[in-house]
C-alpha cells in the first residue's frame, strides 16, 4: 500500500434484494449467493472502521437500501460519526414519513433513479410500475430541504430522450443531474446489444449534456459519464483499486469495487472475521491491483498509467477472461477488437433486439 | 471558472448540499457534497467559515485581512475568485 492510498468512501451495500429488475442492474448476476447476512451491529463497526480509515463519505446503497428496516438506525450511527451520508435509492417503498424520520436521524443527501423521462418506458426498463412513486419521492426529498440527485442510467433505448429528461430535472429542482451511461458489466453486459446506443445518439446527447451543463451552472450540477466503449481510453475504474473506495456486500465481504467478487483467485475477506484497517491494509485482494506492478504492457510503459490505473479489472476479465489485462474499452489494448466489434454492431438500429433479460434472483 | 466577478453586496451561503468538516487525516477542512468533497487551504476554509448568509463579501474580505493579517486589496481578487467559481459549482449560494 503506498501512502497516497486512502480511503474516502465506504460504499454500503445494505442488500441486493430489490423491487425493481432493472436489466443494467450493477448487482452481481448471482445475487442469490450474497444474501443479507451483517447485523445492525456488524454495520455500526465497519462505518465506525472507515471512518477510522479516514472515510469521509457513506453511499448507502443496494440493492434497494430502503429494506433495511434498521436504515434509520444506520443513519443515525453515520450521522455520529459525521459521514456525508448520501441514500441511494429506487424510492421504493417508501412513505413520506419514513423519508422524515431519515432525514433527522442525519442523512446528508437523497439520490433517486428513474428509468426514462417516459413513465411507461421508465417502468418497462425497471420491470415494473414504479415511475409515479419515484417522481413523488423525488418532490417529498425537495419539500424536506434535502439535496437531491436524480440519476438516469442512459443507453439505446432512452438516450434520444435526455433533452426530455434534463426538462424533467429542472421541473423537480434537482440539485443534481447524473446522465450515466451503462457501464457494461453484470445484468448490463448480458443485455448489452439490446442497450449499447449508436455514435450519433451519443453525439447528439453530448451536445444536449454540454448545453444543460452551461444553461444550469450554478443551479444544477450536470454530470453525463460517457460510456468507456466510445472513449477510447478506459475509466480511472473507482480512482484506482484500493486507492480511494472500499464496499461491502450484504454478506460482508470487503472489495474494492462492485463486482470485485466475480473474478477468479482472489480471496476477500469478511468484515464479520477481520477489521477494514487490516483489510485495506493487508489484504492480498486488495493489494492484488494496486500500484503498477501487476500491469502487463502496454499498460506498464503506457503515460496514462498514473491517470487511469489500466482501466476496469471486472470489465478486463468479463470480456477477455483475464483480470490482469489492459481493459479492452482502451483503443491500445491487444484486446480492443471486443469494443470496437459491439459498437460496430450498434450503430446499425434494424437489426438489434430490443428484448430485455430483467435481473433475477437465480440460482 | 466565470469571469465575471461577483459584487461586493453579495451574502454567499454554503449551499444545502454541502458539509465543511475537519478532514483529522490531513487536518485541513474539505468541503463535502453527493459522491466528492474539496480539499481546501487555509484560506479557502477560512473564506468558507464566514459564508453564512449573513456577511457581505466586502465585510468577509474585510475579516480576513484582520485574521491573515494581510491587506484587503490583495485578498480581494483571490476571494471573489474562488467565491465565484464555488458559486459556479453550485456550492455556494448567493443571496444578493
Amino acid at each position: 500500500m503506498s501512502t497516497e492510498d486512502r480511503l474516502y468512501t465506504l460504499i454500503a451495500e445494505l442488500t441486493y434484494l430489490c423491487p425493481l429488475r432493472c436489466a443494467y442492474c450493477s448487482n452481481p448476476t448471482n445475487l442469490a449467493a450474497h444474501p443479507d447476512r451483517l447485523s445492525t451491529a456488524d454495520w455500526l463497526r465497519v462505518f465506525a472502521q472507515a471512518a477510522e480509515l479516514g472515510a469521509l463519505q457513506l453511499n448507502l446503497s443496494g440493492g434497494e437500501p430502503l429494506l433495511r428496516r434498521d436504515l434509520e438506525e444506520l443513519v443515525a450511527g453515520a450521522s455520529a460519526l459525521d459521514f456525508y451520508s448520501n441514500l441511494i435509492t429506487s424510492g421504493l417503498p417508501l412513505e413520506r414519513e419514513r423519508l422524515v424520520r431519515l432525514k433527522d436521524a442525519g442523512l446528508s443527501s437523497v439520490q433517486v433513479s428513474i428509468q426514462d423521462s417516459q413513465p411507461a418506458e421508465s417502468d418497462r426498463i425497471a420491470g415494473r410500475n414504479s415511475f409515479a412513486q419515484k417522481l413523488e419521492v423525488a418532490r417529498w426529498v425537495k419539500e424536506l430541504d434535502l439535496p437531491l440527485t436524480l440519476n438516469v442510467v442512459l443507453h439505446r433505448q432512452n438516450l434520444d430522450r435526455i433533452a426530455e429528461i434534463v426538462a424533467l430535472a429542472e421541473r423537480l429542482n434537482v440539485d443534481r443531474l447524473e446522465l450515466a451511461n451503462t457501464q457494461y458489466l453484470a445484468w448490463a453486459l448480458e443485455n448489452r446489444s439490446a442497450l449499447l446506443p449508436s455514435q450519433a445518439q451519443l453525439d447528439a446527447a453530448r451536445e444536449i449534456a454540454k448545453a444543460a451543463k452551461e444553461r444550469l451552472k450554478g443551479k444544477i450540477e450536470v454530470l453525463f459519464v460517457l460510456p468507456d466503449y466510445y472513449s477510447d481510453r478506459p475509466k480511472a475504474c473507482m480512482s484506482g483499486w484500493g486507492k480511494r473506495y472500499l464496499l461491502v456486500t450484504p454478506d460482508g465481504l470487503a472489495l474494492p469495487c462492485h463486482l470485485a467478487h466475480s473474478l477468479p483467485g482472489l480471496q476477500f475477506d469478511n468484515v464479520q472475521e477481520r477489521s477494514l484497517d487490516e483489510i485495506w491494509r493487508h489484504s492480498a485482494a486488495f493489494a492484488a491491483f494496486r500500484g503498477e506492478a501487476w500491469m502487463p504492457e502496454p499498460c506498464k510503459s503506457c503515460d496514462r498509467r498514473a491517470i487511469d490505473f489500466g482501466g476496469c479489472r471486472c470489465q478486463a476479465f468479463h470480456l477477455t477472461g483475464d483480470a490482469a489485462a489492459t481493459d479492452p474499452a482502451c483503443g491500445l489494448s491487444p484486446k480492443h477488437g471486443l469494443i470496437s466489434e459491439a459498437r460496430a454492431a450498434a450503430q446499425h438500429p434494424a437489426l438489434i433486439p430490443l428484448g430485455l433479460r430483467y435481473r433475477e434472483m437465480r440460482r | 471558472m466565470s469571469a465575471e466577478a461577483p459584487s461586493l453586496e453579495l451574502k454567499p451561503k454554503l449551499a444545502p448540499k454541502t458539509k465543511l468538516r475537519l478532514d483529522p487525516k490531513t487536518n485541513k477542512y474539505i468541503l463535502l457534497y453527493p459522491e466528492k468533497g474539496l480539499l481546501l487551504n487555509p484560506t479557502g476554509a477560512a473564506i468558507l467559515k464566514h459564508c453564512d448568509g449573513e456577511q457581505t463579501l466586502a465585510v468577509i474580505i474585510a475579516a480576513l485581512a484582520v485574521e491573515f493579517q494581510g491587506d484587503a486589496e490583495v485578498l480581494r481578487p483571490e476571494v471573489l475568485s474562488f467565491v465565484q467559481g464555488l458559486i459556479d459549482r453550485g456550492l455556494l449560494q448567493a443571496a444578493p
